[in-house]
């Protein structure tokens, strides 16, 4: 299994990195080599296996409803890129 | 060619917890915006998210109730996407383990019809914050509310077995007062609390294949939703006819100009990466404490129906009305504790009470002046002869305006039947002199002509008489023997 470098493209538009021509070449290398590595590790039965969603065998870690005193307001929009208070202002989401 | 719809919807209700899923924040409508957050819901790094006991026991009791298989583990995981209304840049939700799927729900259709649809999956994630848009130097800019980030919300998704209006009307309805009975949410759809995401497609009558599905968001009422589905029956059906191909997306609804358009997505395909939430873990659900749960589930409302229906004697028509609503039907079993007068109640909670309360969302029984104390107060006075049915609904009326009591009310106004039966017989007197005309009909064989006599003796004791006793009198008098 490969991957082309229209799908790098892809992954970092989705995760809103902007990668340049050279970036694009040099990770699609690097991914093909991490995939090479997934395929060795499909060479395993793991039929029987339940797939691991947690390495630490904990359960029913829950809390009772109760509500505890907000962020005040200022702190919480204190580290905001930007804001129009009170409101965080982000550029325009929808066309 | 005929074609016919094939819908199914995604049921989203916030959840009724004090507090967000996965925060110990307020989670309430409406506050200042940016009130209620904190720093696990504002994904502030190095911040761990822990569920809230009392989401999970919502959620649960509406697996139950809708029937689901119920797994032994259920997870969580994260749906990656980037938008500002969820600062974490994913959204925790359960795609691989939800905490239910296999349900059913029975809806009922105009003519007693049953038909059972059913439930794919349920599953629990945070709901996502509110934006604004508006205009900033020149610039088209979104403003950010996150009050409403990461509170308890339950997605209820359903298999597309609804074949028209109808039954997509009957389904809305019943999963509405389903949520309501089960008190896991206040499902007022105004303000959010309960939305429901159509998705319909148009294929030939007698075809089994589905057609291509579309999805609506942006619906804010049962009535908007049936409006969306008409608009795009519609829509779809033309370009099938057209021979064209209906393109699989989501379109919002445009409530103002009754259309829905296309939501152009700028990143494409959905493409969510969903993987396990690391920083939760599983939960166990334990079968005894499931049993527990079962066993407290309140009677819904097909049950309470059938059961009105039996215990009260009333027409299934009505116990349906009483049943919609869990307040009602408690309201109605209320009044006939204090006193046994069903068909009364019955009758006027429907044309008097429900019409005070208006269409959906607007008022609830509670916001009333009226309490079942007044309608069994006033039951008890109907039933004693002291009024009539007439009388009685004036007082109804009073009584939902001013919160008076009933006894009150006719004291002060001076409803009470005259009993006194000189009273009554002077104005049948009155009545037999002012009125010669018809009473010279009524002699010879005009019966009719009687009704039109008792009514002028109504209205001199202005509505206190008893007509039965009236009648009877001017019967008598006419005829000339003693009363």
């Amino acid at each position: 299994m490969s991957i082309t470098a229209d799908e790098v493209r892809h992954i970092a538009l989705l995760s809103r990195l902007e990668l340049s021509d050279d970036e694009v070449e040099l990770y699609t290398g690097h991914l093909a080599e991490v995939l090479k590595y997934v395929e060795k590790l499909k060479e395993l039965d793991v039929d029987d296996v339940e797939p691991t969603s947690h390495a630490i065998p904990m359960f029913n870690v829950m809390r009772e409803d109760e509500v505890m005193p907000s962020l005040p307001q200022e702190d919480a929009l204190e580290n905001a890129p930007d804001r129009a208070d009170p409101y965080f202002r982000v550029p325009k989401t929808t066309e | 060619m005929e074609f016919e719809p094939v819908i199914g919807f995604e049921t989203h209700v916030e959840l009724a917890a004090k507090s967000k899923v996965f925060c110990d924040t307020r989670a309430e409508f409406g506050g200042e915006p940016n009130s209620y957050v904190c720093e696990v819901c504002l994904g502030l790094p190095g911040t761990l998210p822990v569920l809230n006991k009392t989401s999970m026991e919502l959620s649960l009791k509406v697996a139950l109730a809708l029937n689901c298989d119920i797994p032994e583990v259920t997870e969580f995981d994260r749906k990656n996407y980037y938008y500002p209304d969820l600062p974490k840049n994913y959204q925790i939700s359960q795609e691989y383990r939800p905490l239910g799927r296999n349900g059913a729900m029975t809806i009922l259709m105009p003519g007693g019809r049953e038909k059972t649809v059913g439930i794919h999956n349920i599953h629990l994630e945070e709901d996502a914050g509110k934006l604004v848009h508006d205009v900033y130097k020149g610039r088209g800019v979104s403003l950010v509310d996150l009050n409403r980030a990461s509170t308890s919300l339950l997605e209820i998704v359903s298999q597309p077995d609804m074949r028209s209006p109808e039954e997509a009307e009957a389904f809305m309805e019943t999963m509405r007062s389903l949520l309501r009975y089960l008190e896991v949410s206040d499902c007022k759809m105004q303000e959010g609390s309960l939305r429901f995401e159509l998705n319909v497609s148009m294929r030939p009558k007698g075809q089994k294949e589905f057609g291509t599905k579309v999805e609506v968001k942006n619906v804010g009422s049962v009535r908007a939703v049936l409006r969306a589905l008409d608009y795009e029956m519609r829509r779809q059906t033309e370009i099938l006819e057209d021979g064209g191909r209906v393109i699989q997306e989501t379109r919002l609804w445009d409530d103002e100009r009754g259309e829905t358009r296309s939501m152009r997505v700028k990143e494409g395909a959905k493409d969510y990466r969903y993987f396990p939430e690391p920083d939760l873990p599983p939960v166990h659900i334990d079968r005894e404490y499931l049993e527990t749960l079962r066993k407290d589930l309140p009677e819904l409302r097909d049950a309470k129906r059938k059961r009105f229906v039996e215990e009260y004697g009333l027409p299934d028509y009505d116990a349906g009305v009483l049943a919609a609503e869990k307040a009602v039907a408690d309201f109605f079993e209320e009044c006939t504790r204090l006193h046994n007068a069903p068909k009364v109640y019955s009758n006027w909670i429907m044309v008097y009470i429900l019409r005070e309360l208006g269409g959906e969302d607007e008022k609830e029984i509670a916001d009333l002046k009226i309490t079942p104390e007044h309608l069994a107060q006033l039951a008890q006075i109907l039933d004693s002869g002291k009024i009539n049915q007439n009388i009685a609904k004036k007082v109804l009326n009073k009584s939902l305006q001013t919160g008076d009591l009933p006894e009150k009310i006719i004291q002060e106004k001076g409803l009470e039947m005259v009993s006194d039966s000189g009273e009554i017989e002077k104005f049948v007197d009155e009545v037999i002199v002012e009125q010669a005309g018809p009473v010279e009909e009524y002699k010879n064989g005009k019966d009719n002509t009687l009704n039109f006599l008792v009514g002028q003796v109504m209205r001199k004791s202005r509505g206190k008489a008893q007509p039965d006793t009236v009648q009877e009198l001017l019967r008598k008098k006419i005829r000339g023997e003693q009363p």
